[in-house]
């Protein structure tokens, strides 16, 4: 087994310790003793930040070493047996998602969109956006980075090399193009962040949706009509581990006249949509996240809540719809301003 | 005899509610359970209260067998002509009479079905629900009740026949009666402080006489409603737990089922939990006590709540349930059946064990769960067994499991729920003999020609 690529010498020099010290759910009396649990937790011995972090992975992006502060952490939550849900919620869900051996050969061309295990989502792969596009979906070809909220690093070393096979071995290989478009932030993460700590190679150039739809968007640009509108947008957890792509969402919104309004919640100061701690049985923190994206959305007039990943959606789009705010994935967004 | 018979019962309903062919008696001669056929000599469909009355009458007069019958869903045969005679099929007597919202309360004919009372509270009365079993919404409110049937409200008000307030009932005898505070007042809100005869008439099988008219308890509907399903691995837990939710006193209905599909579900536990509020407030609140109450299992890591994004937690709301309906077309062909045992709550890892030993013994499809019935004063324990009509072997299968679970199901101390003939007589024999005897004296005083349902409850 290769273990998670990270140097504790950059810890033990660290001036700043931000991973723990940014952390918005674990909190510090100061630096030192932010200091003293992060070299508990580099040294495997236990720490309450084990018990209490609420896998959001932010101090992924924190590190301003990428020093991959998240994922060694829930390597030694692993190591140490500290389950963050109870043992029968991680095993149904460790069923529910495993590949399930029903993938077949299918012919595919570029651009290649990957929607990870939902099927439900690729009526959004249509339209000019999309033109041209075969997808791939399936519990054969899940990017299994949810483990990573369930202490569960063993099942992403076991299981994702096996699914960046069988995109290989079933869709790409026989296939002109040797790039995947993931539609899922998550898949990107895997894929390239992932990926590389965990030392598992990936044979195909992974392309996140935010680059797939900037690059579109130029092509398409005559057919462009700005929405004009402001929107508020959730930022996920996988997107801690490609934060470059925020700007090029900015990007985006900038070429459809969609207006990102500032918010308390976003960027790197982005909340938990609330999804994960539920499955962690916190509910009343799960509301409690809630009630603050919610409300800091509504302070600053928007019309739209854009939501990058679908999981955030079904947890918030619901009472983000309530309360007068129109709930949509980036890509129908795009779409909208594509006239569709 | 029998053109005799269908001539006098179309002069009673008229000749378009009356059938002796062919194609009549063999549709009534069965339900979709496993029990063999058993053809009735014609099918009559009384509009009202009266012509109800003159049926039996004229039974009475021509010692012809009578079986009262709803939508014929009970599964286990009981609405079939075990001595042949006449089905009475109540479906025309389907009106809602009243609904009283101030004292929460509905009268309804008794061939009123569980939908059309659902539909008609939603659209006059949307402050009010009843406690709707997962039956296909066809199934009449009376059948229910008289064989103990319990839904979705069972948590909060117990089997349906505890949300019984009253009930008209025309007797063997041809006589007319009311039991519960109707029957003094002419109001349907009690059936204490009488005498409680509706007693003669639930758990009868038919017996005991042809309910017409019955008021039955309704129920706050709220504005949100939400479900939790808690997991467990450990069968030895399950009482423990299901005590510690009831005993919040939050939840409408609860429905542990463990089944082998999908496959992520086998071998774990799970209850579903139903509740209700009418603010959001109101229902975190709620949902906190719920937690809170199993909190040590979910620390101890060992069970804790399914996270359930709201979208998908559609399908857990539904009502009446689709999931048995669904199971009940795994073997296609369309044959299902479960016994139903109502038992104890200490009972459950016995009652889950015997379960599985019986489906991996008889080798059949099988889906266990249960309803807990009050705050876990006992639960209805399933063992559902789907299997093809159409294949005799199949069918034989399912029917020796169930054979072998009504037994089972005895000797830990449970009594099975709307049992089938044979099931009745295997009750029986474990019965106190007193209490039998006096079930056979009650009969012959209502019943001195034996024509109501024979065939059941007889040793
Ligand atoms: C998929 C499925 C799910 C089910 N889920 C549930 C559930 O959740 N809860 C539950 O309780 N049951 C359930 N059942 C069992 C059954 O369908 C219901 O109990 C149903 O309500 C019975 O009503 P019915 O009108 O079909 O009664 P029938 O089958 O017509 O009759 C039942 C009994 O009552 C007698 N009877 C009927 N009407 C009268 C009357 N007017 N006067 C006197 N006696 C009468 C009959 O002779 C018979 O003995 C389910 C069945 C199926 C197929
Ligand atoms: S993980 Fe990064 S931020 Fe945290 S202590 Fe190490 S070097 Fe510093
Ligand atoms: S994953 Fe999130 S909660 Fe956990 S330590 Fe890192 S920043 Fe804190």
């Amino acid at each position: 087994m290769k273990s998670i690529k990270f140097n504790p010498d950059l810890c033990v020099n660290c001036e700043t310790i931000d991973c723990l010290m940014k952390c918005q759910y674990v909190t510090f009396s100061d630096i030192a003793e932010a200091r003293e649990e992060k070299l508990k937790i580099n040294d495997g011995k236990d720490s309450r930040v084990l018990h209490e972090c609420l896998t959001c992975y932010s101090c992924q992006e924190y590190c301003p070493y990428d020093n991959n502060p998240f994922f060694l952490l829930v390597e030694r939550q692993e190591e140490k047996g500290v389950l963050p849900a109870p043992k029968p919620i991680v095993e149904e869900q460790l069923r529910m998602m495993a590949p399930k051996g029903r993938i077949t050969k299918q012919a595919v061309s570029g651009p290649v969109v990957d929607m990870c295990a939902f099927p439900m989502l690729t009526g959004c792969v249509r339209g000019k956006l999309f033109e041209g596009a075969s997808t791939i979906v399936g519990t054969d070809i899940f990017c299994n980075i949810m483990w990573l909220h369930f202490a569960k690093n063993s099942t992403i070393r076991e299981r994702v090399p096996q699914m960046i096979d069988n995109i290989m071995s079933f869709y790409l290989k026989d296939s002109d193009t040797n790039e995947l478009v993931c539609f899922h932030d998550e898949c990107y993460g895997t894929y390239t962040s992932v990926a590389d700590a965990y030392g598992i190679e990936v044979p195909f150039k992974p392309i996140h949706q935010f680059d797939y739809y900037n690059q579109r968007l130029d092509i398409l640009k005559d057919h462009i009509k700005p929405i004009n509108a402001k929107i508020v947008y959730q930022r996920p957890c996988s997107n801690r581990l490609c934060p470059q792509t925020d700007q090029v969402l900015d990007e985006i919104f900038e070429k459809i006249g969609a207006e990102r309004v500032p918010r308390k919640y976003d960027r790197e100061n982005a909340l938990c949509c609330g999804g994960v701690p539920r499955a962690h049985q916190r509910d009343e923190l799960a509301d409690e996240l809630v009630e603050k994206n919610i409300n800091d959305m509504l302070s600053v007039g928007a019309t739209y809540c854009v939501f990058n990943c679908p999981f955030c959606m079904a947890t918030l789009g619901q009472e983000v719809a309530e309360q007068g705010l129109m709930p949509i994935l980036v890509s129908d967004l795009v779409q909208i301003a594509l006239g569709e | 005899m029998t053109t005799d018979l269908i001539n006098r019962l179309a002069k009673i309903v008229g000749p378009g509610f009356v059938s002796g062919e062919a194609e009549e008696r063999y549709l009534y001669s069965m339900d979709p359970g496993t029990m063999p056929a058993a053809a009735p000599d014609a099918v009559v469909m009384p509009a009202n209260t009266e012509e109800v009355q003159q049926v039996i009458l004229l039974a009475n007069e021509l010692k012809v067998p009578i079986v009262p019958m709803g939508a014929g869903l009970v599964l286990s045969g009981l609405t079939r002509a075990l001595r042949g005679g006449i089905i009475v099929d109540m479906k025309r007597m389907n009106h809602i009479i009243e609904v009283n919202p101030q004292s929460r309360y509905a009268v309804v004919e008794g061939g009123a079905s569980q939908g059309m009372l659902k539909s008609y509270l939603k659209k006059h009365h949307p402050q009010l629900k009843h406690s709707m079993p997962d039956a296909p919404p066809i199934a009449t409110m009376a059948g229910n009740v008289c064989i103990h049937g319990s839904g979705h409200l069972s948590v909060l008000g117990g089997s349906h026949s505890d949300m019984l307030t009253g009930m008209e009932v025309v007797l063997p005898s041809g006589e007319i009666i009311r039991t519960g505070s109707c029957s003094v007042s002419g109001e349907w809100f009690a059936r204490s402080p009488l005498p409680d005869l509706s007693g003669l008439f639930v758990g009868w099988a038919g017996t005991t006489g042809i309910v017409t008219r019955l008021g039955i308890k309704l129920f706050p509907s709220y504005k949100h409603n939400d479900v939790l399903i808690f997991v467990a691995e450990d069968a030895d837990l399950m009482p423990e737990i299901i005590s510690r939710l009831t005993s919040t006193q939050v939840a409408e209905d609860m429905t542990p089922w463990m089944s082998p599909k999908p496959a992520w579900a086998k071998g774990f536990l799970h209850i579903n939990i139903a509740y209700g509020a009418h603010t959001k407030k109101e229902l975190i609140f709620k949902r906190n006590l719920l937690q809170a109450s199993v909190r040590e299992y979910i620390d101890q890591k060992i069970a804790g709540f399914l996270p359930l994004p709201p979208p998908q937690k559609g399908r857990f709301l539904e009502i009446p349930s689709p999931d048995l309906a669904r199971f009940a077309d795994l073997r296609k062909g369309g044959g299902f059946e479960y016994v139903g045992a109502l038992m104890a709550i200490e009972h459950f890892p016995q009652a889950y064990r015997a379960g599985l030993a019986i489906a991996e013994k008889f080798n059949v499809s099988y889906s266990l769960g249960s309803r807990i019935i009050g705050a876990g004063h006992c639960m209805m324990f399933f063992f559902a067994y789907a299997f093809n009509r159409a294949d005799a072997e199949d069918v034989k299968r399912a029917s020796d499991a169930l054979e072998a679970t009504n037994e089972a199901a005895l000797k830990i101390g449970g009594i099975p729920w709307k049992a089938e003939e044979p099931a009745q007589k295997q009750i029986i024999d474990k019965m106190d003999p007193n209490t039998f005897a006096l079930m056979d004296r009650i009969r012959s005083v209502l019943d001195p020609n034996q024509i109501m349902n024979p065939g059941n409850w007889e040793k």
